[in-house]
């Protein structure tokens, strides 16, 4: 019985990219020496960006609030390093655009430690004040969306939140910093996710992590005490385990229907990141200024897990881990399926940014496209039940209405279709641009 | 000096892939089929490998002409071409002048797939198209079925190979019919160690049903083919004959033989199985199956030819898009089954 449970520990659909976390998962977690210059923008997430709220040549302290959330699904900043505020204006976001961003000098002879004191009684805060602590914390969902983690904790009147989830999964291939945090940082973890759960009244906490981190499910059961409302739950290694309704449908079996949220089914998913976060936030005093980051990928001399303050250019981290191979063609923010690409070293390490991956000329090579002949492969590969290649015809011809009808806002973009493809059509890529047209497509005027 | 950055590429992720391409999952056909070649170089000896290779031919030739400059390379490296002149090839009889091969290569590649649009646009399996053609327009040469050579040897060429274009064949060739021609016209059952081994009459790939389940079996562990087209053609197939076999077992054929005769089994692995021309959704592909097995079984036992494999699959292929449309999957999260 134990065993078919264990067999259908997932959702359908899906694929199977090479794992590549040999490179760093043995590796333990290390702290980024402080550099000297720092780059935070305003707008980290979808939502509304922050608003500054320091002036050039104003000085800060490590963790001190620079900018205050500009809206309800928005957060706030704070200084990674301890130093002076150069500039208030525009810096190069992770494309290449200019976006508003405020910069700081790091002071060369200042201890950068956080004051403990600034840590807060969770207790005694109501749900209401909770929230705002986590928006004024500045913690999003270090998963990689880095959606603002106050959003998920404002349940409506009637919904009730029943289970926490911690998603453990770490699906994306290279990336090994959930599984590193969960080895090194288990009592933190847990911590956390008490917090979590008692503030959002719900019955038990889970833990989802794949199976390929044996180790990881060990540490977390043996830090679990006895009578502590926590389940560890190994799941079936496959991609995007992470994606959070598929995790819900792996762990509960319940389908979240489309377009409603986790709470919906009353579960409440973060990543082991943030729940991290909110403990070093609650029981430590620091709000989120720095996160831990794998850099990895074949162009890295030497790959690693490390501690990087918010805001510490890409170069600088490159630089740590022994520069650039010769022949090294693209850096990806987050993971190679669902990460960003890096428009030049210069780029801050954001709060999203799990991963800084190198590849080169060989991964990046130009692969030839063959038309598409039906083979139906992107239809096994999408987890939504998606018809993709329908879709990536559709996207070519530019008939983005008709894509509408096919459910394509249903797509989160995991990029599965496009792993599967033997034509090598950029599927997912013609989803993305479809789906920015129709949103940001003016109204016609009626 | 400073040392320059290296210029960054923006490749949207995902940057992985899996291995397979489509050149290599044709690839694997031309593997998959090489079991069945074989098996018919060895009944039919050199006659095999002209009557394939003028197929070949004829395929690869129509795909070059008919290219633009660009595409020129690219249609030539998928290798689509000489899967479709190989299949074709097969379900011909090993006796047919060279030169129809060539032209029914031809013809498959010209009106079955460029004239659509080139690969995956096309609505028929070129191969069957080609075949069509041919069965139209030389009926005769199309059924005369020669036994295998046997004692003549491997490099005795059948005259009817050799003939001139458009010249009348003169078929003074020991002709004789198929099982499934024996069994419709003359009830004579052919027993079933020789069908499954190829001691039969009949055209090039069919012969050894064997072979044919061999490459069926590399595909499928390769993930190169929907095993839902094979077995529910072949299921239908079993029950379909099974159920007549309850109103009159003398008249009407057994299930294993209506199976491995003909070419049931060439189509069901290799032909009804094309991705391009055959449903996308797995619900699709049970119903493309049945009907393939059902016309299979009602051309053969109430229509006036003794075969129907071949319009079985190309009148189920005509249905594809719309199977397709009416069996998309229900999408995650939404209740309802959208159109």
């Amino acid at each position: 019985m134990k065993a078919l449970g264990l067999l259908r520990r997932s959702f359908e659909h899906g694929v199977h990219p090479a794992h590549h976390k040999g490179q760093t998962a043995d590796l333990p977690i290390q702290r980024v020496p402080f550099g000297s210059h720092y780059v935070m923008p305003l707008g980290q997430h979808t939502g509304v960006p922050a608003k500054a709220v320091v002036a050039t040549g104003e000085r800060v302290d490590r963790g001190q609030l620079i900018a205050e959330p500009g809206g309800f699904v928005s957060t706030a900043l704070h200084s990674p390093v301890t130093g002076v505020v150069t500039d208030v204006g525009n810096h190069r976001d992770v494309d290449g655009r200019f976006a508003p961003a405020i910069a700081i000098e790091a002071d060369a002879f200042a201890t950068q430690a956080v004051d403990p004191k600034n840590a807060v009684d969770w207790q005694s805060l109501s749900l209401d004040e909770f929230i705002s602590a986590v928006q004024m914390a500045g913690i999003v969902g270090l998963g990689g969306a880095a959606f603002p983690a106050h959003v998920k904790l404002s349940v409506p009147d009637g919904v009730r939140i029943r289970h926490l989830l911690i998603n453990g999964a770490e699906c994306e291939p290279y990336l090994t910093t959930d599984h590193r945090l969960m080895l090194e940082r288990p009592e933190a973890l847990l911590e956390g996710a008490e917090i979590m759960r008692q503030k959002l009244g719900a019955e038990e906490t889970v833990i989802g992590v794949e199976m390929n981190k044996p180790d990881a499910i060990g540490v977390l059961r043996k830090h679990i005490q006895r009578g502590q409302p926590v389940r560890v739950v190994p799941l079936k290694v496959k991609y995007p385990q992470g994606a959070e309704k598929m995790m819900i449908k792996s762990v509960f079996g319940k389908e979240v229907p489309a377009g409603q949220l986790p709470r919906d089914v009353g579960v409440n998913v973060n990543n082991v990141g943030t729940i991290v976060a909110i403990a070093d936030y609650f029981l430590r005093g620091m709000p989120l200024i720095e996160r831990v980051v794998t850099v990895a990928g074949p162009g890295v001399t030497y790959p690693a897990n490390l501690v990087v303050p918010l805001g510490t250019p890409v170069r600088d981290v490159v630089k740590f881990c022994g520069g650039l191979k010769p022949g090294s063609r693209e850096i990806i923010m987050g993971g190679p399926m669902m990460g960003r690409p890096v428009a030049s070293l210069d780029v801050p390490i954001l709060k999203g940014c799990s991963g800084i991956l190198v590849f080169t000329e060989k991964e990046t090579a130009r692969r030839r496209e063959y038309p598409c002949i039906s083979c139906g492969r992107c239809l096994e590969a999408c987890p939504y039940f998606l018809n993709p290649s329908r879709l990536a015809r559709l996207s070519r011809s530019r008939m983005f209405d008709e894509m509408k009808e096919l459910n394509v806002f249903d797509c989160v973009e995991c990029g599965s279709c496009t792993f599967a493809c033997p034509s090598n059509i950029p599927i997912v890529q013609l989803i993305r641009t479809a789906k920015d047209d129709l949103m940001h497509r003016r109204e016609p005027d009626a | 000096m400073k040392k320059r950055d290296p210029d960054l590429l923006l490749f949207h992720a995902p940057l992985l892939r899996q291995g397979m391409t489509t050149p290599s999952a044709m690839r694997d056909v031309v593997w998959a089929l090489m079991p069945a070649t074989a098996a018919s170089m060895w009944f039919f000896g050199i006659s095999a490998v002209l009557v394939l290779s003028s197929c070949i031919a004829g395929a690869v030739l129509a795909e070059w002409l008919f290219a633009t400059k660009e595409t020129r390379g690219e249609s030539l490296r998928d290798s689509s071409g000489i899967v479709t002149g190989l299949l074709l090839g097969l379900t011909l009889p090993p006796g047919l002048p060279l030169w129809m091969g060539f032209l029914g290569g031809f013809v498959g590649i010209a009106l079955g797939k460029v004239i659509w649009g080139g690969l995956g646009h096309n609505l028929f399996n070129p191969a069957l198209l080609g075949r069509a053609f041919l069965q139209a327009t030389f009926p005769i040469a199309m059924t005369t079925w020669v036994p295998a050579t046997g004692e003549a040897g491997f490099f005795a060429v059948y005259p009817g190979n050799l003939a001139l274009p458009f010249m009348q064949v003169s078929v003074d060739a020991m002709s004789s019919a198929t099982p499934l021609g024996l069994m419709k016209f003359e009830q004579v059952v052919t027993p079933l160690s020789d069908l499954a081994f190829g001691k039969i009459n009949g055209s090039l790939g069919e012969t050894s049903g064997v072979a044919l389940l061999l490459g069926g079996v590399y595909l499928w562990l390769r993930r190169d083919l929907d095993w839902r087209i094979p077995v529910s053609i072949l299921a239908t197939v079993i029950l379909f004959s099974a159920c007549l076999g309850l109103f009159d077992a003398e008249r009407f054929p057994t299930p294993w033989f209506s199976v491995f005769s003909g070419g049931l089994l060439l189509g069901a692995i290799y032909m009804a199985t094309d991705p391009v021309t055959s449903p996308v959704t797995p619900r699709g592909a049970w119903i493309f199956g049945i009907g393939v097995g059902v016309l299979v079984m009602l051309i053969r036992v109430f229509g006036g030819l003794p075969e129907g494999v071949m319009y079985a699959i190309l009148l189920m292929n005509s249905a594809t898009p719309l199977i397709d449309r009416y069996t998309q999957p229900r999408v995650f999260g939404r209740g309802a089954e959208s159109p």
